[in-house]
């Protein structure tokens, strides 16, 4: 699989991450690196093993069905930098 | 050319439980904003979320449901978009290991002659957390954002491509509505989002087998509006293709005012969300003992129910099938029949009087003014011979109404039905004196003329006669 720098400028607004065309092609040629390695990797018969979600070998906690939160609102929305009526104010969004 | 339609859907139902799926948070609707907004809803730096039991259990119900395989690991995953209901830049959801496999649920679909069932196939349901709200108009050039429903459990329950037309595609919806709120998962409210339709719909030439493209309807929140939306869909697709057009992979929105949909954005590929394992959640492992213990909790299911009903009350297939057609109803009908009553006289009051005045008045069955072992009491009098169908429908209405127990009132309208063979008869002889030319032309052959004599000693008897013992006796009086 090959990039190119179109590719690295769609990954970048997909993550919201501004890229300048210089840093496009340093981008693109350090991707480039991990895509090779991992075409490398492809090489090992995996056959039968099942694929890691987690490094470890646990599973899940759960937690029992409590409220354990109370209203912290004043608190929260002190570091907040825009707030009416108990709403967080962000630049008006559009459907 | 003829075309078929091919309809799958993709359900949000929020899950009953007291909190988030990964906070301690409460999950009550209708706070003021912000203040079931804990740090993880805010996703504040640092945070980790941790699994609610209550919604692992939740999605093994459903799953033991619809005789789904339930996933011994499952696994979450980021599906990363931003908006800013959605702090944290992505949503914890289930993507290629979901909890609940693959499974099926039967719908009737249609009523009378036409009706017909079918079995519609379930890809999957996976567990994952409903975003905030945003608030429009709260601030001038500003959006509000309101996160107390960030981190709400949702199981998102998807069907195959398996309806083909609107009627068929409601017809899943109520039922799977009906089933969540059944196994106590899902509170079933509509109107409060906790139970969100998108429906998939892409039309092809009928007798092909590859799919047409498909436009995504987003968040229905009626039953109406399901089939209204579909409909204009339907045929929005076929003259978009018959003009020689093509239809391009969409999400659209369904407007209740003009009854049209709309595009909303072109569907972003699946890869667009970028899902991985979230590094911060370890996989779900349910053991067999796990899945168990939430079988024992399970209600007797819907379609068990009506076997059972049919076989051990002897209704009809169509019967059992309106009375388990929610949890209520059949709770209701099982208590009635355990005060007494007789099974299929309880099943024709609660398909029949009770239902069409909870319609009337717009109520659940768990908010009708007659209690279960009330109407049995008042089908008593009706098996006994007590009071005539007539006079109990009377009965019936004053109970609705307030007016006390079925005795009392049956008692205090005079409504007692007269089986006293001796008042009958003087009854009868009375009417027979006051209208010879009746008795006249019965005895030239008239068969009318025998109708009308009963009625007429029925309205001697201000209807209080027991109409089999009046045709009787006068059957023999008149030596027909």
């Amino acid at each position: 699989m090959s990039l190119n720098s179109a590719d690295i400028k769609r990954i970048a607004h997909l993550a919201r991450i501004e890229v300048s065309d210089t840093e496009a092609e340093a981008t693109l040629s350090k991707l480039t690196g991990i895509l090779g390695l991992i075409e490398q990797m492809q090489a090992v018969d995996t056959t039968g093993i099942v694929p890691m979600s987690h490094s470890q070998d646990v599973t899940q906690r759960l937690r029992d069905d409590v409220v354990t939160e109370t209203n912290q609102r004043e608190l929260f929305q002190s570091i907040a930098p825009a707030v009416k009526d108990g709403l967080y104010l962000v630049p008006k969004v559009i459907e | 050319m003829e075309w078929e339609v091919v309809i799958g859907l993709e359900t949000h139902t929020q899950l009953q439980t007291k909190t988030k799926i990964f906070s301690g948070a409460s999950t009550a609707f209708g706070s003021e904003p912000n203040t079931q907004a804990c740090v993880v809803s805010l996703a504040l730096p640092g945070v980790l979320p941790v699994l609610n039991q209550e919604a692992v259990k939740c999605a093994i119900k459903f799953g033991l449901a619809v005789n789904a395989e339930i996933a011994p690991r499952s696994v979450f995953a980021r599906k990363n978009y931003f908006y800013p209901d959605l702090p944290k830049g992505y949503q914890i959801s289930q993507y290629e290991l979901p909890v609940v496999g693959k499974g099926s649920m039967t719908i009737q679909v249609g009523s009378g002659d036409k009706a017909y069932e079918k079995v519609i196939n379930i890809t999957r349901a996976h567990l994952e957390e409903d975003a905030g709200k945003s608030v429009h108009g709260a601030q001038e050039g500003m959006s509000g954002i309101d996160l107390n429903r960030a981190g709400t459990p949702l199981l998102e329950i998807v069907t195959e491509p398996d309806m083909r037309s609107a009627a068929e595609a409601v017809a899943y919806a109520k039922k799977l509505h009906d089933l969540v709120q059944w196994i106590g998962i899902c509170d079933g409210n509509m109107q409060e989002g906790s139970f969100r339709c998108d429906v998939n719909v892409s039309v092809r030439p009928k007798g092909s087998d590859k799919l047409g493209t498909r436009r995504e309807i987003k968040n229905l929140n009626s039953f109406k509006f399901m089939q209204q939306a579909i409909e204009y869909e339907t045929s929005w697709q076929i003259e978009t293709l018959e003009d020689g057009g093509t239809i391009q992979q969409a999400t659209v929105l369904f407007n209740p005012d003009t009854g049209e949909t709309r595009a909303m954005r072109s569907k972003e590929e699946a890869n667009d969300y970028r899902y991985f394992p979230d590094p911060d959640l370890l996989p779900l492992a349910i053991s067999e003992s796990d899945i168990g213990a939430v079988k024992a909790e399970m209600p007797e299911l819907p379609e068990a129910m009506k076997a059972r009903f049919e076989a051990q009350y002897g209704l009809a297939h169509y019967d059992a099938n309106a009375l388990t057609s929610s949890r209520g109803t059949a709770d209701y009908f099982v208590a009635t029949v355990d005060a007494g009553s007789d099974a299929k006289l309880a099943a024709n009051w609660v398909m029949g009087s009770v239902s069409a005045k909870l319609n009337a008045e717009d109520k659940e069955i768990s908010e009708s003014p007659i209690s279960p072992s009330a109407l049995a009491s008042l089908i008593k009098r009706i098996q006994d011979g007590t009071i005539s169908n007539n006079a109990a429908k009377q009965v019936f209405e004053a109970m609705w109404a307030g007016e006390g127990d079925a005795d009392s009132i049956i008692e205090s309208k005079g409504l007692k039905q007269v089986s006293d063979s001796g008042a009958i008869e003087a009854i009868v002889d009375e009417v027979l004196a006051a209208n010879a030319a009746m008795v006249e032309e019965f005895k030239a052959g008239k068969e009318k003329a025998f109708n009308a004599l009963v009625g007429q000693a029925m309205k001697a008897s201000k209807g209080k006669a027991n109409p089999a013992q009046v045709n009787e006796i006068l059957k023999k009086k008149l030596g027909a």
